[in-house]
């Protein structure tokens, strides 16, 4: 690695914290600018004036917001993400256990998505302009544009009401045995694996499809390379870094996915804990669940970035 | 969105929108007319509805498509055919005004900072690119946990999220145009950036803008209705379409068609626009 693409991947880095910081100002100042005073919010029948004065400089309130905003991050940084106010509990115990649901399912789902999309992507960009390319094409368009719940309704639809293979609705909390197991990940994981691989397989496909109109790609063809040599040796390997962004990039449609689906399959997990939160308006629980998923989506992306920038040949 | 233009025009049909000298094909006239005709829907929808929307018509809940009832009946009993209908002014009328202001504003920025350069394009690419990088649904999310869903905070948060993409989009764009002799020239001749803005780069960028308009539509209406499905984004009594998959979702270990009609109607509004957009003729997508 040179000094030009060390110097590339740092800027990228810093790039990335700037981000972070911006991000978390938008949203901290999103949460509690709004109107009326959390401490009356927060007393409701009991909001005497003095009882609201009280509670207003126990929660710091009354402090200038930008105070406020560095207490927040320097208890972020140290770990401490505040109290919830809907359940008086400490939000780290919250999310915790939560957090790590959420994981599992967004692994369990790569695990099946990547190999899945990177296989149909690639096809379909070896036969294009074949009927096989145009049904690969025509269903990830489909898929892509229609909201994430729809394919989650669909696939209830088919697989509990029409094929009576699973539950309709899943609860985590009654697991006995590795069938259960299947039962409760199975359609959220169907669900997302749908709607990530659709974004996959476009990018892929078009990832390889740059990569077969190079120049050096049609000279191994004109000097007798077989088709899948050609693929294979010569444009795959060149093709590697933009897939693999393709797929960071990819990845990071599971947060939104994760929202909706973690809703309506009643999954435990962090975003669903972050839609309850919202209807309670319980702000500290928002911004760490908002945080999390901003430093998420942002670890991705930049991931994505620093893989185009270290797979870019003309950089080494 | 521009895969299909290589398999479609195999299909393409000499359909004649020839007055203004352009051509589509079949697809694309598909796609408009469905366009076309939610929009109509979305106007006229008082004047078409068979039944009152909130009006409990069906002694059954959860009824299926029958001849009184064309897409059957919602979890109370109302008719889904007027309730989506209606459901069409929400769905439509908030994303085109959040996709009107959410494009005008980026547009006009990216202009003024490929025109401005300097510090001016750096800190609002910089801003803007540190907008960008928050998950839209979170966004929405947040939001609406500060301020609450009424209809026009709802407009305005989906317009913020979608501006810095249009912002990038017609930035990029403007760029490459900025850099061409004609502005060169006009810049020579004195001209005042608000000339060189509305004269010499916007009608060049124009038509790729126009179709960058609809792809973000079809963003807005999905994520619109993700909120509306998770209960945070258009609130009782009125309802668009995601609404009305989350209020009939009870409907959905049964088989309900009040669960699936609204989510068709979604796609088959945003695959028409894709379908649209895919298809639009080369002089309007490629001017710049």
């Amino acid at each position: 690695m040179n000094s030009r693409v060390l110097s590339l991947v740092l800027s990228r880095l810093l790039i990335a914290l700037i981000t972070l910081v911006i991000v978390s100002f938008a949203v901290f100042f999103a949460t509690t600018l709004l109107p009326g005073d959390t401490a009356t919010i927060l007393l409701g029948q009991a909001a005497t004036p003095e009882a609201v004065e009280g509670l207003r400089k126990a929660m710091h309130l009354d402090e200038p917001a930008i105070f406020r905003f560095l207490r927040w991050i320097v208890g972020l940084v140290q770990g401490d993400l505040g109290r919830s106010y809907a359940n008086e509990m400490p939000v780290a115990d919250l999310i915790g256990g939560r957090f790590v649901n959420t994981l599992k399912l967004a692994g369990v789902t790569a695990l099946f998505a990547v190999p899945i999309a990177l296989t149909l992507g690639i096809t379909a960009a070896m036969l294009r302009g074949s009927l096989y390319d145009r049904i690969v094409t025509v269903l990830t368009i489909g898929v892509i544009s229609v909201p994430e719940f729809m394919i989650a309704t669909s696939a209830v639809l088919i697989f509990a009401v029409y094929l009576k293979w699973l539950p309709a609705l899943s609860f985590a909390n009654e697991i006995h045995s590795l069938t259960d197991m299947l039962r409760i990940y199975a359609m959220p994981v169907i669900t997302l694996t749908f709607v990530i691989s659709a974004q996959m397989i476009r990018m892929t496909r078009a990832a390889v499809i740059e990569t077969l109109n190079t120049p050096y790609v049609e000279m191994a063809l004109l000097k007798g390379a077989s088709r899948p040599r050609m693929v294979f040796r010569h444009a795959l390997p060149n093709a590697l870094g933009p897939i693999v962004n393709a797929v960071a990039l990819s990845l990071s449609y599971l947060l939104g996915g994760v929202i909706i689906v973690e809703t309506i399959f009643n999954y435990p997990g962090i975003a669903k804990l972050m839609v309850d939160a919202v209807s309670t308006r319980d702000l500290p629980l928002i911004q760490s669940c908002a945080m999390i998923f901003c430093l998420g989506y942002l670890l991705l992306i930049t991931t994505a970035d620093i893989i185009a920038i270290l797979s870019n040949p003309r950089l080494r | 969105m521009t895969m299909t233009t290589s398999s479609t025009s195999t299909t393409s049909v000499r359909k004649s929108g020839s007055r203004l000298g352009y051509r589509f094909n079949l697809v694309g006239v598909i796609g408009l007319a469905v366009i076309l005709s939610w929009a109509l829907v979305a106007v006229f929808a008082p004047l078409i509805i068979p039944y009152p929307v909130g009006e409990i018509v069906d002694l059954d809940y959860f009824g299926p498509m029958s001849h009184d009832f064309w897409l059957g009946s919602d979890y109370l009993g109302r008719d889904m055919l007027s309730r989506i209908l209606m459901g069409a002014r929400y769905t439509v009328g908030i994303s085109l005004a959040a996709v009107t202001i959410a494009c005008f504003s980026g547009v006009v920025l990216g202009m003024i900072a490929a025109v401005a350069g300097g510090w001016l394009d750096t800190i609002l690419s910089r801003f803007l690119d540190a907008l960008n990088s928050i998950p839209s649904k979170l966004f929405g999310l947040v939001v609406v946990a500060a301020v609450g869903s009424s209809i026009p905070v709802l407009i305005l948060t989906l317009s913020v999220i979608y501006i810095p993409g249009a912002y990038r989009f017609s930035r990029a764009l403007a760029v490459n145009i900025n850099a061409m002799d004609f502005i060169t020239v006009a810049r020579i001749r004195g001209e005042s950036t608000l000339y060189l803005i509305r004269s010499e780069i916007l009608p060049n960028i124009v038509g790729p803008v126009l179709a960058d308009l609809g792809i973000r539509f079809v963003f807005i209406v999905l994520l619109l209705s993700g909120l509306s499905f998770l209960g945070l984004g258009v609130q009782p009594p009125y309802a668009d379409w995601g609404a009305l998959v989350r209020e009939n979702i009870g409907g959905l270990p049964f088989g309900a068609p009040a669960v699936m009609f609204p989510s068709l109607a979604i796609a088959s509004l945003t695959i028409s626009v894709n379908l649209l957009i895919d298809n639009l003729p080369q002089k309007i997508r490629d001017r710049a």
